[in-house]
């Protein structure tokens, strides 16, 4: 016997047109997801003369990140961490709830592989048709209709590693530059990698991409339990499986519905299948069926796996509402809000203007020539408005310190320019016949305050004397 | 052949294998995996090939794209430099007391002063400026030969007491073990400490401020605030380069001190002689 090969084949998928109530709702998530990605870098949003107009800008070169009226400086990552991790937690609750809502309608590669066998099916025609093509002889027919089909891929995939550029800089200047052959060539390798990964993931990998190259399969599987509302076989409904006119089968009449309009591939009777993303596209090809023969509908249905023995026996479902609603979603959603309000918080008690002090510590204190003892502070002041500020540096303390700019005539004032960080060195200065001079540690707060605006910042930190023994 | 071996259980092919009567399913890797291990293996021997990768027995391959980090890091050098050769003309240029303290000439010069000053100044003024027992503190408002920023760039450029430049500043204390009686030094040191502080016993500072006016007034001044044109310590102020305890300057005074530094300006280009001036002119104590 010849040992068997350890490496299998791609089997080509050909999806088949269907119609119905999560299809429909498929195409709006299409419409909707596409057209943010594609327009959002569109959409102008005036900031004042200094500042950037592009609503959703990530400014790699000035360190800025905008969002409408939000402007997040690199200081402030927080946000993203914390959009972040809601994100993530968004997921662990989706997933819990409803199993792979987000594999099944919101994930990029859905999304791209609904719309390139969409593209398939214009050209090419439906299942039979393509079956029968991916089969027959390379002819001229055949070459046309490929070759038209891969061009549109293409000509998509342009679009989207295109539109992922315009984030990054002013879209419509550098719409022109990619025009004029004189954009940054990083603009270029970016939309050529995109381009190539979006053609090969949305055209030939599929679902490739989320059985081997995913890790979301895999770690789904500790979000879901038997409550978990997902996409099922009612087998206890359909089995033993046939042809209606026969005694004692169920209602299943094995006619392929289900499997043929599978992107997957997989046969979704066959039980929960780490391959199958719940795209529901099998529930409304049953639906259909279910209608045609007349038989109920919902024999593939969103159905939670503890309510089979329920079902079995005849009695109802529990509500939806019940699945639901359980301890882990529960503490999903309180986490989620948390760092939801959390970050809203944050994001509403933010001055437009700031400072950071750091302490110099090497040395811990100057002693000067009459004795008295000087702290250095190295302060940054961010301006955050699109206007040059200038602002009154000043301190409160319960100790009497006097303080100083470097450099500075005794006004206590910083000019910073628009939307910019300045660095000043900040000296402290006890007398010798203060008591802070002698202290090892006295309290303080720098303060700074843009008096036209009346908009203020404060930092604690502290004084270090010199310790007589 | 159809002579396919299939697991019951599972109803997965087997490889044939079985150990102890288990047998080994053949799950099977997708092939474009396996396409994509050989696409790497290519991808890395044509990178071997294209940058700096074989080692041989002198250096390594240079690869055929001539890249190297070093050439890099040289042009980086080389266009930093270029772009700021106009900074560096008008820094050689300017009168260094008068930069504006606001403007881009001297955030520069600070800049370029202090990685200077970490790269050749730490060693005995310390990462921080703050010196040590015998190198001084730059921090504060005491200077031994002025603190101004012309006096700063003299120090740096010529040097203290050193062999090598002409116009190192120099002054040499005498050693005074042999020259005075014991009595006579105990006497000037209890005269030294009553300078700057409230304790002292007051008949011997007393005697001792008949030989200060003899042997040291000369240099630290009658009323002991020093001389910068010798470079001679202000003994009543609070600072200290050596110590101001009584053993300490009983050593000093017995023994002298010679305060060594080089002459920079014979090792460092102009420029970076001006930037470190500029920056030790702004640590907190410049005139």
């Amino acid at each position: 016997m010849t040992a068997p090969s350890l490496y299998a084949p791609r089997e080509p998928i050909f999806p088949k047109r269907v119609t119905g109530f999560f299809r429909r709702m498929k195409w709006w998530i299409l419409v909707v997801t596409l057209g943010i990605y594609y327009l959002t870098p569109w959409i102008r949003w005036d900031r004042g003369p200094n500042l950037p107009d592009q609503a959703v800008l990530i400014d790699m070169a000035h360190r800025r990140f905008y969002f409408f009226w939000i402007e997040i400086w690199p200081h402030e990552f927080y946000f993203v961490a914390g959009l972040l991790i809601m994100a993530g937690l968004g997921l662990f609750l989706f997933t819990s709830a409803l199993g792979r809502v987000w594999c099944g309608y919101t994930c990029p590669q859905t999304v791209w592989t609904d719309l390139f066998i969409l593209v398939e099916r214009w050209i090419e025609g439906d299942r039979n048709a393509r079956v029968k093509l991916h089969h027959a002889k390379w002819s001229i027919r055949k070459w046309r209709l490929r070759f038209t089909k891969w061009t549109v891929w293409l000509l998509i995939s342009i679009a989207t590693g295109g539109a992922w550029v315009f984030y990054f800089t002013d879209a419509p200047t550098l719409l022109r530059d990619l025009h004029n052959f004189s954009a940054h060539p990083i603009a270029y390798g970016t939309i050529a990698c995109l381009t190539a990964t979006t053609f090969v993931f949305g055209g030939f990998m599929r679902e490739q991409v989320c059985i081997y190259m995913c890790p979301w399969p895999r770690i789904q599987a500790a979000m879901m339990d038997p409550d978990t509302i997902t996409v099922a076989y009612r087998e206890w409904r359909g089995e033993p499986r046939g042809k209606q006119r026969v005694e004692g089968t169920g209602d299943c009449i094995d006619c392929m519905a289900c499997v043929n309009v599978c992107p997957m591939g997989i046969d979704i009777r066959d039980g929960q299948q780490m391959e199958c993303i719940t795209c529901a596209l099998c529930i409304d090809a049953c639906d259909d069926i279910m209608d045609k023969i007349g038989k109920p509908r919902g024999l593939i249905d969103y159905l939670a796996l503890s309510d089979e023995p329920a079902e079995r026996a005849g009695a109802a479902p529990k509500p939806l509402l019940k699945h639901i609603l359980r301890p882990r979603t529960i503490l999903y959603t309180v986490m989620w809000s948390a760092i939801g309000l959390g970050l809203l918080y944050a994001l509403f008690v933010r001055s437009d203007i700031d400072l950071t002090v750091s302490p110099i510590r090497n040395p811990t204190y100057v002693m000067q020539s009459d004795g008295s003892i000087r702290n250095i502070y190295d302060v940054r002041i961010r301006n955050k408005l699109g206007v040059e500020r200038r602002v009154h540096v000043g301190l409160t303390s319960e100790a009497t310190l006097r303080i100083d700019i470097q450099e500075d005539d005794r006004t206590l004032e910083i000019l910073i320019p628009a939307d910019t960080t300045v660095l000043h060195r900040v000296y402290v200065t006890a007398r010798p016949e203060d008591p802070a001079a002698s202290l090892a540690q006295t309290e303080l707060r720098l303060w700074i305050e843009d008096r036209e605006t009346g908009a203020r910042a404060s930092r604690p930190t502290s004084f270090n004397g010199k310790v007589v023994k | 052949m159809t002579d396919k071996k299939v697991d019951e259980e599972t109803g997965v092919e087997t490889t044939g294998h079985t150990w102890d009567g288990i047998e080994e399913l053949n799950n099977p890797l997708p092939r474009w995996w396996l396409w994509t291990l050989y696409a790497t293996i290519i991808w890395a021997i044509g990178y071997t090939i294209a940058y700096p990768a074989w080692p041989m027995l002198k250096g390594a391959t240079t690869g055929f794209l001539g890249y190297s980090t070093r050439a890099e890091v040289s042009e980086d050098i080389a266009n930093h430099n270029a772009k700021n050769s106009a900074l560096v003309a008008e820094l050689n240029a300017a009168k260094l007391s008068e930069i504006d303290p606001n403007g881009d000439l001297h955030r520069y010069a600070v800049a370029r002063g202090g990685s200077v000053f970490r790269a050749q100044c730490s060693q005995c003024h310390g990462s921080g400026a703050a010196g040590a027992k015998g190198y001084p503190n730059l921090l504060d408002d005491d200077w031994l030969w002025g603190g101004s920023m012309d006096a700063i760039s003299a120090s740096v450029k010529h040097g203290i007491r050193n062999e090598t430049d002409d116009d190192a500043r120099y002054s040499e204390m005498p050693a005074y073990d042999e020259l005075l009686e014991d009595d006579q030094i105990k006497a000037v040191v209890e005269y030294v400490v009553s300078l700057s502080s409230a304790e002292f016993d007051q008949t011997l500072a007393d005697s001792g401020s008949v030989v200060f006016a003899e042997q040291c007034s000369a240099c630290h001044g009658e009323t002991g605030l020093g001389d910068r044109e010798q470079g001679a310590p202000n003994l009543k102020d609070a600072i200290w380069l050596y110590g101001g305890d009584r053993e300490t300057l009983e050593d000093t005074v017995r023994n002298a001190r010679f305060g060594v530094m080089p002459a920079w300006g014979q090792r460092l280009s102009d420029e970076d002689v001006r930037a470190v001036s500029v920056y030790v002119h702004g640590l907190g104590g410049g005139e």
